[in-house]
């Protein structure tokens, strides 16, 4: 599926972690920025690669920014970025959750 | 009804869309957690609070805590899909705002279950709790606590209701005076509990023990929190007495008595003890062990 807007979701608090998806060409690619990328960023961006792949989105530029954000923190940005950016804000996918 | 007996002292609102305050909820000690989606959430962010409260609750430990979430209410268009990802992520109880009748809480109640049925979820599993708000809160306060057996509780909110009342709140609470006794008699008459509205003044600590005794003295359950800072406080106020625990331990002790002996009556100091002497000990008892003041078995802690 391709995405249909740009979007943004989280913000740079401590704890949270901003994705923003934007259109792109063949395949999945991540543009990281994270104190622990090091150590977690293979595991943040699996966290993110399942959910985008839950919603078929296959050609997308991901940029994060991470500010220490824990998995289930990681997720929900993902889903509401995701569903912002299929322009489907107000129709959850409740598969996805 | 949905009657018990447990502790509800605090109630501590975290914003639904705080990452660092949701994870952190657990830590404090307090008896109810209420993750907020209404009031604390930006309008364009309300999505996003859902999916984190959601995917929260599927992860993070909140030990014993009560876990309630304010959805936003039904004038609004966030109302249905909060009921859903609430009652999908296993919610212990739906907090509904500005309730201003029962019919609120059957719509409520409805939706809830159909959520219910569509996630496999038990039905009935979800409580409820109605925040009252307005002046029509206030004077139809006894049919929404009755509501429904879902409700668990009731919950004063003073900011919205002072201004419906066309005043505002003032340090000794006489404002305040007449709901919040509507509001108690309406939980005490449905056998729910009844909450507390908040104390946004963080520095004003006085002022906040003082409202938190007056309203331990006219029968809360509990008070309503807006920071940890708030927890220690309320929990003193709620705490039983040395003489208190020791009636309590004696009523216990009691029971115990007459249980070995097999007999049906209750007796203490040659004085038979009823029903509401039992249950006031079984509470006193529940408070104390909350504030480490007994411990398990229900000996006392040296100090």
């Amino acid at each position: 599926m391709e995405i249909k807007q740009t979007a943004l979701a989280g913000t740079l608090e401590s704890s949270d972690i901003q994705i923003m998806l934007s259109q792109g060409e063949k395949g999945i690619h991540f543009d990281l920025t994270s104190d622990v990328k090091k150590q977690f960023g293979e595991d943040i961006m699996a966290t993110i690669q399942s959910v985008l792949q839950a919603y078929d989105i296959e050609n997308v530029l991901v940029k994060v920014v991470d500010k220490g954000a824990l998995t289930p923190v990681i997720k929900a940005r993902a889903i509401a970025v995701a569903q912002r950016a299929l322009d489907l804000k107000d129709e959850p996918n409740w598969e996805v959750l | 009804m949905a009657a018990d007996e447990r502790l509800r002292r605090t109630m501590m609102f975290v914003p639904g869309n705080n990452p660092g305050l949701i994870k952190d909820a657990g830590i404090f000690g307090v008896d109810s957690i209420m993750f907020d989606l209404e009031d604390a959430v930006n309008m364009n962010e309300k999505d996003a609070a859902r999916y984190l409260v959601y995917e929260a609750l599927q992860t993070f430990d909140y030990g014993d805590a009560e876990l309630v979430v304010r959805i936003n209410g039904l004038d609004t268009p966030f109302y249905e899909n909060d009921i859903k990802a609430m009652v999908k992520a296993g919610i212990d109880v739906i907090r509904l705002p500005k309730t201003e009748s029962a019919d609120m809480i059957h719509e409520l109640e409805n939706l809830v279950e159909a959520a219910e049925k569509e996630f496999g979820r038990e039905v009935g599993s979800t409580h409820l709790m109605a925040a009252i708000e307005s002046a029509m809160g206030v004077v139809n306060a006894y049919q929404i606590a009755s509501a429904s057996k879902r409700m668990i509780g009731i919950a004063l909110s003073a900011e919205d209701y002072t201004t419906d009342m066309k005043t505002h709140r003032y340090p000794d609470g006489q404002e305040l005076l007449y709901a919040r006794n509507v509001i108690l008699h309406a939980a005490r008459a449905a056998k729910i509990a009844a909450f507390d509205t908040v104390f946004t003044n963080l520095d004003d600590e006085e002022g906040f023990i003082r409202e938190t005794k007056l309203i331990h003295q006219l029968g809360f359950d509990g008070k309503s929190i807006i920071n940890p800072r708030q927890v220690a406080p309320v929990n003193r106020v709620f705490a039983p007495s040395r003489k208190e625990i020791q009636n309590a331990q004696n009523v216990m002790a009691a029971i115990e008595e007459a249980k070995q002996k097999g007999s049906g009556v209750i007796a203490m100091n040659g004085q038979m003890v009823d029903r509401p002497v039992v249950m006031r000990a079984e509470r006193v008892m529940k408070l104390a062990k909350a504030n480490n003041l007994i411990d398990a078995e229900g000996n006392d802690i040296e100090e």
